[in-house]
């Protein structure tokens, strides 16, 4: 593997750093003696004979040799460091070192520390899972990095993004469905009916039907109007709005909603359709840590009493 | 012929050995009670224990630093720049007044380097007694001594390694790991790092480290000044010197100075220079030579003081020490002290007036605003509270600035002490605020103690 994309630059770079090593020798070598003046005792002068502000001398007093010493033992540092690791043009270094390994290896590392962990969890059901506080409190740190940038830090969701703790569920809120979910991800689906619907008047009165399915205030001739056409919706949201958890169809019948429940934004969900995916996490997070992590979800929307009953 | 021109000269040399004489005398003894000083607070310190755990414990993992009553936390890192710049000013006013007093009689390097040498004088003998053993071949007696002496050196290396590592880990159970030999591996190599680095330092680098290492050393001169405290050599009254027994200078002689030459402020000096070439910046100020000087003097039947504090000024005008004294308050020392005045007085003020509860206030990214029954509208935060106090408090959490903005979760939550707990709070407003970013605040307050209250404010946002 290289960065270059031309053989002379990996040359260049080998060159320039051994030269620059071999350069601080060089200096260091060459600087060790100094020719200085005999002066008039005949002995040789200590000073260089350079003064500032008027009687500030520099003096030729010889440094320590462990510091000399110092500066020699990194030219072998540099060289080993050279020898083992990467630093010559593409050299790979005898060691064989790479960050991306480096990586790697943490990772393993760290699924081996808790891995066993993981692994008691993965053993038990969702419900006695969801029952244990120390299982809670990793599935909501995880919680905390994986999902609540769109279900939001109290899993209270948002605008498209499904709310978490009402014990409403687009896709079925058994628990081994919530698992499937996060494995596998969702794509949610449904059709721009806008051009099967006909005008704007027959969207607007279809809309207000679905509004009166969950009882939210709507004009009731639109509600006459409308009853008819929605038999275009029945096919997924069911003659009675219930909707389909197989379809991922949401029911309109309740006084949840996704994207919204005024008559312009259901209306718009109705001309345009809605598109919307939850990714899937099962390859990134592996199933053990999906496991906890759906446990704490049930849990959400199942208060305490109702989670020990289920554990047992 | 004549002579060369030039000759070739090395740029580095080997260290020489300096065997400071052992000196007694009013400096001495004040070296020695600093030493005592500081050095029983260093290795006293970390075994009291106050409120049922150690007083003093840098708890790296879990990031609290605890003084006796006061916990400091990560957030409070500012103190420490605050601590930093009080000690930088007290030595720039300390240096100012009285030179290098720091590196002479309480510097770490100087501490150790006094106890080393205690050692290594105890084991080998005094100055004259050294210097032979170290020019004779080895024999059984050298082997022995110079065994031992290394041997007692390492051991108060270790304890002072030990102690070092005992601020940062409990001392009580390090005590324990040491016992069964079972210290962790950074424990093993901070207790073993540290005590090797005494030892090296203490041991065999001692005045290397003030002349090579040092960059207090090198930066003191700006602080010097011709009204500065140093220790000199009365020139005017040491020269020319006599060395006792001389026929040509018989004593009595007026024109013969007090110097007798003996070379015992040679001898005793740490760093192996001669006070009498005037100021150097090797010296480290430890008065060393005023000690020697004087009991020469006492015996020599001169008044004392041919080597000692006094100012270049003093020097040259002959100033008697109430002139000196009046010198001190010229700007230099004022403006030091009154900047050092000036950041304790803030320091003591800020640390008094710490209210031990920290709140941050993260706003949900992913989310805006949702609408929720009757229209309101509920944004979600993070709060981060940390409680800094030893006690487990109740907290009641309140919002304002919008028009019905109240919280949607429990309003009074319960946080442990010295704990801090993260919670997602939810806050609504009432429908009809206009659409945008608003600026709202928590405040955040101890039930039971209405002074122990903070605000942050957060953004609200309606959307459109």
């Amino acid at each position: 593997m290289s960065d270059f994309t031309n053989g002379f630059w990996n040359w260049y770079i080998a060159l320039v750093t051994l030269l620059s090593v071999a350069g601080c020798a060089i200096l260091l070598w060459s600087q060790s003696t100094h020719k200085a003046r005999i002066g008039a005792d005949g002995q040789p002068e200590t000073t260089t004979g350079h003064v500032w502000d008027e009687d500030l001398t520099e003096l030729n007093t010889p440094m320590p040799r462990w510091w000399m010493v110092l500066f020699y033992l990194t030219i072998v540092f540099a060289v080993a460091y050279l020898v083992l690791y990467p630093g010559l043009g593409s050299y790979a270094g005898k060691l064989g070192w790479q960050s991306g390994r480096q990586y790697k290896a943490e990772l393993k590392q760290a699924d081996a520390d808790y891995g066993p962990l993981f692994a008691r969890y993965a053993g038990q059901s969702i419900e006695a899972v969801a029952a244990d506080p120390q299982a809670r409190a990793i599935g909501e740190r995880m919680f905390m990095n994986y999902c609540a940038q769109c279900h939001g830090s109290d899993a209270r969701g948002n605008k498209g993004f499904p709310n978490l703790t009402d014990g409403d569920w687009l896709h079925g809120g058994e628990p081994a469905t919530i698992k499937a979910t996060i494995m596998a991800g969702r794509v949610g689906r449904m059709p721009p009916m806008g051009a099967v619907l006909g005008s704007d008047k027959d969207i607007e009165s279809v809309a207000h039907y679905v509004m009166n399915l969950s009882g939210a205030p709507a004009d009731p001739i639109r509600v006459v109007f409308g009853k008819p056409k929605f038999a275009a919706c029945a096919a997924c949201h069911g003659a009675e709005g219930k909707g389909n958890p197989l379809l991922g169809a949401p029911n309109l019948s309740d006084k949840v909603w996704l994207y919204g429940g005024s008559a312009e934004t259901v209306m718009e969900t109705i001309r345009k359709g809605r598109v919307n995916t939850m990714p899937a996490f099962g390859e990134f997070l592996g199933e053990p840590k999906v496991h906890v992590l759906a446990a704490y979800v049930w849990s959400l929307s199942h208060p305490a009493q109702d989670r020990a009953v289920a554990a047992k | 012929m004549s002579a060369p021109q030039e000759a070739v000269i090395k740029m580095y040399a080997a260290r020489e050995e300096i065997y400071p004489r052992e000196t007694a005398g009013r400096y001495a003894s004040l070296r020695w009670a600093c030493v005592c000083l500081t050095q029983l607070l260093f290795y006293g310190l970390p075994w009291i224990s106050y409120n049922g755990r150690q007083a003093v414990l840098f708890d790296l993992g879990a990031r609290k630093f605890h003084l006796f009553g006061l916990v400091l936390w990560p957030q409070d890192f500012i103190y420490l720049a605050g601590l930093l710049i009080v000690c930088a000013y007290a030595l720039f006013l300390v240096t100012t007044v009285a030179g290098r007093v720091w590196c002479g009689f309480a510097c770490p390097q100087t501490v150790y380097t006094e106890l080393f040498l205690w050692i290594e004088r105890r084991i080998e003998g005094p100055r004259s007694a050294r210097i032979r053993l170290d020019r004779q071949p080895w024999t059984l007696d050298k082997v022995g001594r110079k065994s031992a002496k290394h041997a007692a050196w390492l051991a108060l290396a270790l304890w002072t390694g030990f102690t070092f590592v005992g601020y940062f880990t409990p001392v009580e159970s390090l005590m324990a790991g040491v016992r069964h030999l079972d210290l962790g591996p950074w424990e093993t190599f901070w207790v073993l790092f540290y005590g090797l680095a005494t030892y090296g330092n203490a041991g065999w680098l001692r005045e290397q480290v003030c002349k090579y290492m040092c960059p207090y050393a090198r930066f003191q001169s700006a602080m010097f000044d011709r009204d500065t405290l140093i220790v000199t050599y009365d020139r005017a009254r040491g020269e020319p010197r006599r060395p006792l027994g001389r026929a040509a200078a018989p004593a009595g002689d007026p024109a013969a100075g007090d110097c007798i030459d003996c070379s015992l402020c040679v001898q005793v000096c740490p760093t192996g220079i001669d006070i009498r070439r005037g100021l150097q910046y090797e010296c480290i100020g430890c008065a060393a030579c005023v000690d020697g000087c004087n009991g020469v003097m006492e015996k020599i039947g001169k008044p004392a003081g041919l080597i000692r504090y006094a100012t270049e000024n003093a020097l040259a005008g002959g100033w008697d020490a109430a002139t000196v004294r009046r010198r001190l308050l010229r700007a230099r020392v004022l403006g030091y002290a009154a900047v050092l005045a000036l950041m304790s007085g803030a320091m003591a003020v800020s640390l008094a007036l710490r209210v031990p509860l920290k709140v941050d206030v993260i706003r949900d990214r992913g989310s805006m605003g949702r609408e929720v029954e009757g229209g309101r509208i509920e944004n979600v935060y993070r709060l981060q509270l940390m409680n800094t106090s030893e006690e487990a408090r109740l907290l009641r959490i309140a919002v304002s600035g919008l028009p019905g903005a109240s919280i949607a979760d429990a309003e009074v939550v319960e946080i442990g002490g010295a704990a801090s707990r993260a919670m997602p709070v939810r806050v609504r407003a009432d429908a009809g605020n206009a659409p945008g970013a608003r600026r709202i605040a928590f405040t955040v307050s101890a039930l039971d103690d209405p002074s122990v209250s903070v605000r942050e404010e957060a953004a609200f946002i309606v959307p459109h």
